[in-house]
């Protein structure tokens, strides 16, 4: 897969990724630390990217696959345009977190964890953010909603994604 | 000759020295709370205005660390005149700034001689607030490393250890292993390399103290960990901090660097024979990780999935190597502990649990933040005193401790010594510090049905107790918060609670079926509301059918 325009094009990229390698002496070891360069990178781990890793480092493809999907961090499809993260820690969710991802997910037509059709947003689900004494807490970007209530959020995710408001 | 000693001595007083020529300090939070308050701004904000009035050179503004009082972030502490302040904005400077030397600015005052503060002992956390956790000259010139150096110049490496035992800590990461027959078991293994790993991964959803210290004193926990690493006899180290923590992240990477540059990392440390390197490795996300064996699986590179002991990290862990493996704020205790002695610590605390705990105190209280009190405070001295009680004026229900593998504390247990023991012995467990109140619009089933939501996602699949046992209990829950189950339901609930507690292979498995166990014991009527009558006594959950009689 050395071919891919990508990886031969020297991207910029590539060579950060390639460093991180070289940093661990490309031993197998390196694994998680090379999936999170390429997921700063690239902001997420497509196909082309785990072939790659795989065969720089010498482990097989499965094993590379199955370590990527195994750990939450790591998204293997491109996400959206924004960000919304809603908390379901145990204070926000004692507090109303599941009725305003509830909202969110009507609002946006998209479930937790998914990106909308048009790659505006990307909605996912956090356990606790840290910031308990705000909850429920939902992250928009980096802005923080404290004390959210569905209205809100319904409201603030439209100005996103105002296709589907109609 | 280089000698450590001097170089920190001279560091002391340069420092002091340096921070002589101020009349004022104002410390700005810098932790992850008060940033994501725009703490920056606020401080950029003070040192403009300070500049502005010509007073540069009378009052320091730096950063700081937490106050633990979260709610009232940003906050801004001023000495020597130990006042705080509360929800500071950037256009607030020019009065705190107008203010320095008179009365405190009265909107933004928060007075500290109430019980959230005077309650308090500090040991991990100790001069909270007035460090500035992206300098080593700060935690130097409060007496940082010499705990280290002592243990290195004065004390042999049994010695160490011998003084740990003595002071009877015992990890904080939640099982409460006693630390010093850990790091002899470890000390006594044979390996050609020995490792130490700092479990920073901290997945308990509201639990944020293990971030607290990575954030506001790394120097603490590097002192703790080459300390640890000495007493085994490790020359390699590992901290392993959950992803979603970059901050942590970048001030421990920042701190090694500074630690190394004064020699205290590295080869020949402080002019001794000890090596010791010591590297951050950041985690993906999987709760599962937090459990040791999983975590060095994680550290491998491979999937973090926990294996059966023993053999026991101490003896086999990292790569097959003798693996010393301790919670972040169990290696922050060592230094005081170095420093003032084993009998001063044991002196503090309960009979078995001695110094003190740090908690994530949330939910429905009054005061959520951090707070650490010596073991052995009550509940009722932590929710209703320091946490100033519930708010709103609703009633205590339960309090919620030791994570999604914890359980719930109601009311009759509001006296109860906050100890490794005490909470063991009414169904809950100490955990790592998250103590989530609970108020009486909360229903018990739901928060079963919501830890065990919890651990079924998060199980790593690999045995199937846990794998499949957790799915089915949260589907009986599930029915149950729903009108739909019958009493056989909570019958079979009880027995997957008794076959996923006893057959899981590691601790998630383990203690999954707790909250539903702890809730039953204590809220067995809220079921039975659910089940036999289909109504929510806290009115939580929505029933779609009648019931049917
Ligand atoms: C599911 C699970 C999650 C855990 N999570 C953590 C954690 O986040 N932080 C931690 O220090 N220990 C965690 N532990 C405990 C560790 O396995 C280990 O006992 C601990 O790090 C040892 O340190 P200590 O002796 O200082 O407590 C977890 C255990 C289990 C079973
Ligand atoms: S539970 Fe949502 S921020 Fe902690």
């Amino acid at each position: 897969m050395q071919t891919s325009t990508l990886v031969s094009a020297e991207d910029k990229r590539w060579r950060l990724i390639r460093a991180t390698m070289r940093r661990h002496g490309f031993a197998a070891n390196a694994l998680i630390e090379t999936l999170h360069t390429v997921q700063e990178a690239f902001g997420y781990l497509d196909e082309e990217a785990l072939r790659y890793v795989a065969k720089e480092l010498r482990i097989p493809l499965s094993r590379v696959y199955g370590v990527a999907t195994f750990y939450n961090h790591f998204a293997m499809k491109p996400q959206g345009e924004h960000h919304c993260v809603v908390c379901l820690g145990t204070a926000c969710y004692i507090r109303g977190g599941s009725r305003v991802l509830e909202a969110i997910e009507k609002a946006a037509q998209v479930k937790a964890g998914e990106t909308t059709p048009d790659k505006k947003l990307s909605l996912l689900v956090a356990r606790c953010v840290g910031l308990c004494w705000l909850a429920p807490v939902a992250l928009f970007d980096d802005e923080v909603a404290s004390e959210a209530t569905p209205e809100e959020v319904a409201q603030k995710v439209g100005e996103w994604v105002d296709h589907v408001s109609s | 000759m280089y000698l450590p000693e001097d170089e920190l001595q001279r560091i002391d007083e340069e420092e002091r020295l340096l921070k002589g020529q101020y009349k004022h300090h104002i410390h700005v939070c810098l932790g992850a709370n008060c940033l994501n308050a725009h703490s920056a701004q606020v401080l950029s904000a003070l040192e403009t205005e300070a500049k502005a009035r010509g007073l540069e050179k009378v009052c320091s503004v730096t950063g700081g660390g937490c106050r633990g009082l979260c709610v009232a972030g940003p906050t801004v502490t001023l000495e020597p005149d130990n006042v705080l302040y509360g929800k500071v904005q950037p256009n607030d400077a020019g009065d705190i700034i107008a203010s320095l030397g008179g009365e405190p600015v009265e909107r933004l005052n928060r007075p500290t001689d109430n019980p959230f503060f005077m309650r308090q002992q500090r040991i991990v956390r100790e001069m909270e607030g007035r460090l500035n956790p992206e300098r080593i000259e700060d935690y130097i010139a409060a007496g940082g490393y010499k705990s280290l150096l002592k243990a290195l110049n004065e004390m042999t490496p049994a010695e160490v250890i011998n003084e740990i035992t003595r002071s009877g800590l015992r990890g904080r990461g939640g099982a409460g292993y006693p630390t010093g027959l850990k790091w002899k078991t470890v000390a006594k293994a044979r390996g050609e390399h020995k490792y130490v790993i700092c479990n920073g991964d901290e997945g308990d959803p509201g639990a944020f103290m293990d971030r607290s210290v990575m954030d506001d004193f790394p120097h603490r926990l590097l002192e703790g960990i080459i300390i640890g690493a000495y007493a085994v006899g490790a020359d390699r180290g590992y901290l392993y901090v959950r992803a979603e923590y970059p901050l942590s992240v970048k001030r421990l990477q920042l701190a090694i660097r500074q630690a190394q540059k004064q020699n205290l990392l590295g080869n020949n440390i402080a002019g001794t024979a000890f090596n010791f390197d010591l590297q951050v490795r950041v985690g993906a996300g999987a709760y599962v990780c937090g459990e040791e064996t999983a975590l060095i699986a994680s550290i491998e590179g491979k999937r973090g999935q926990p294996r059966p002991r023993p053999p026991y990290p101490a003896e086999s862990g990292l790569w097959g190597y003798p693996t010393l493996i301790n919670n972040v704020e169990t290696f922050a205790n060592i230094g005081a502990i170095i420093r003032n002695g084993s009998a001063w610590y044991a002196s503090i605390g309960t009979e078995k649990s001695k110094g003190t705990k740090v908690f994530a105190l949330t939910g429905t209280v009054s005061h959520s933040g951090l707070i650490e009190v010596p073991m052995g405070t009550t509940l009722r001295e932590i929710i209703f005193d320091i946490g100033g009680g519930i708010p709103d004026g609703r009633k205590f229900k339960a309090a919620q401790t030791g994570g999604p593998g914890g359980g719930c504390i109601p009311e009759q247990y509001l006296d109860l010594s906050v100890d490794f023991e005490s909470l063991a012995s009414v169904g809950s467990m100490m955990g790592s510090g998250g103590l989530v109140i609970m108020d009486d619009r909360t229903c018990m089933v739901n928060v079963a049905k919501y830890f065990l939501e919890f651990c079924k996602s998060e199980s790593c699949g690999k045995c199937i107790p846990c794998r499949v046992g957790t799915a089915h209990m949260f589907d009986i829950l599930d029915k149950i918060t729903k009108g739909e189950a019958t009493l056989d339901d909570l019958t079979l609930l009880e027995e997957l609670c008794d076959t996923v507690k006893h057959t899981s292979l590691c601790g998630l498995g383990q203690s999954a079926p707790n909250p539903v166990l702890s809730t039953l014991r204590f809220f067995r009527d809220e079921y039975i509301a659910h089940i036999v009558d289909h109504v929510c006594p806290a009115g939580v959950c929505e029933f779609e059918k009648e019931a049917v009689r």
